[in-house]
């Protein structure tokens, strides 16, 4: 499946409202970690296909969906299910930890 | 523009410049600070060496070696890496590119002993002020460390942050600032959701809404960590031929963990140089 552009105005739909569990990754264009951990969300994406929703939110568009999370440090990958942040992972991380981690 | 740029002078380092240099690349090879290795009293368990030798000659050897075979060494603090395309890596005293960079800067705890560290990593700790300066648009932050790395994070803040202050946790300041250095020792971080304040150990507390930690001089782990490659607790994460999660960025020596041995360094590093070579041959 793949990764979907969440910003303010279809974060309700797309994510509280989701039935499936959705990973998110917080980022932004101008830091380094962030491009590095693109690719990695890209490949949970196409391993996981439909069983997961992939999304990805720029933090410099979507200012107040960061600060709505407490977002201090980017990337941040947060893992809701039924509208509930369930795991937190701070900083660049393993494809094969967050697939464990929605599993 | 050279083809490789080695961080680090110990034997996983001059052992990739060796190989490298030999498979015909052009290596600059910079280094600062004091190695494990040189404050090793005695090595006894290095092959060859009869009755074994001293941490500093061998260090020193390797160096020696390394210039005798034309390859440029020079002792520079690295302060940054940086990758569009090609490398860029400043130092002290300026930058250099190159098409391959090598991590061989030896071991470093990332993170400093206080209590509550762990616990706000990403709640108000953060390890890179460039990633991370955003959020805290008017705040107040403090950095801790207590060199050019710490004065170097200082800067990338300063612009953005409302007030920022050094803390050295009881380390004597090693460079000049303009910045308000607090040299008093560190003991508890405090918060709830986030850091809201760091207590002395005078019993003080210091208001705070971020924290940047840039201990000592900026090693292997640190520039890691920046550029997003994958560590493992404090080392960096590496594959069979050294190579990091980012293209033609390796790492050897102990900065990877495993056997902190001088004979694990050396091997580290020849398969960092030798492949590190060949790949920039490909191109």
């Amino acid at each position: 499946m793949s990764v979907l552009k969440i910003s303010e105005e279809n974060f309700e739909e797309e994510v509280m409202k989701s039935e499936k569990t959705v990973i998110l990754d917080f980022y932004a264009d101008w830091c380094g970690p962030c491009k590095m951990m693109s690719p990695i969300i890209d490949g949970v994406a196409e391993e996981l296909g439909e069983e997961v929703k992939v999304g990805k939110v720029n933090t410099d568009e979507n200012l107040e969906l960061a600060q709505k999370f407490n977002i201090m440090s980017i990337p941040t990958i947060m893992i809701f299910k039924g509208g509930n942040v369930v795991k937190t992972f701070v900083g660049v991380t393993d494809k094969t930890e967050l697939i464990n981690a929605v599993k | 523009m050279y083809d490789i740029i080695i961080i680090g002078a110990g034997p996983a380092g001059i052992s990739a410049s060796l190989y490298a240099k030999r498979a015909g690349a052009n290596v600059l090879v910079l280094y600062y600070g004091e190695s494990n290795l040189d404050k090793a009293e005695k090595i006894e368990n290095y092959y060859g060496f009869v009755d074994g030798i001293d941490g500093k000659s061998l260090y020193e050897n390797g160096i020696e070696q390394a210039k005798n075979l034309g390859i440029e060494v020079r002792n520079e603090e690295v302060l940054h890496i940086e990758k569009v395309e090609e490398f860029t890596v400043k130092t002290t005293k300026g930058e250099y590119k190159s098409k391959s960079v090598i991590i061989s800067t030896g071991n470093k705890k990332l993170r400093p002993n206080i209590k509550g560290i762990l616990q706000f990593e990403g709640k108000g700790i953060s390890y890179c002020a460039i990633c991370d300066g955003f959020f805290y648009r008017g705040k107040n932050v403090v950095v801790i460390g207590n060199g050019d790395f710490a004065v170097s994070e200082s800067d990338d803040l300063k612009n953005i942050a409302n007030n920022v202050k050094i803390l050295t946790n009881g380390l004597e300041m090693e460079t000049s600032s303009d910045y308000e250095i607090v040299t008093k020792k560190i003991k508890e971080i405090h918060g709830e959701e986030h850091v809201k304040s760091i207590e002395f150990e005078d019993g003080e507390h210091l208001e705070v809404d971020g924290i940047f930690i840039a201990l000592g001089k900026a090693g292997g782990s640190d520039f890691a960590k920046k550029m997003g490659v994958m560590l493992e607790k404090d080392n960096i994460k590496v594959d069979e031929n050294m190579q990091t999660n980012i293209e033609g960025l390796y790492s050897c020596g102990d900065v990877t963990g495993g056997l902190l041995q001088v004979c694990k360094a050396a091997y580290d590093g020849a398969r960092a140089g030798l492949d590190a070579a060949k790949n920039i041959r490909r191109k």
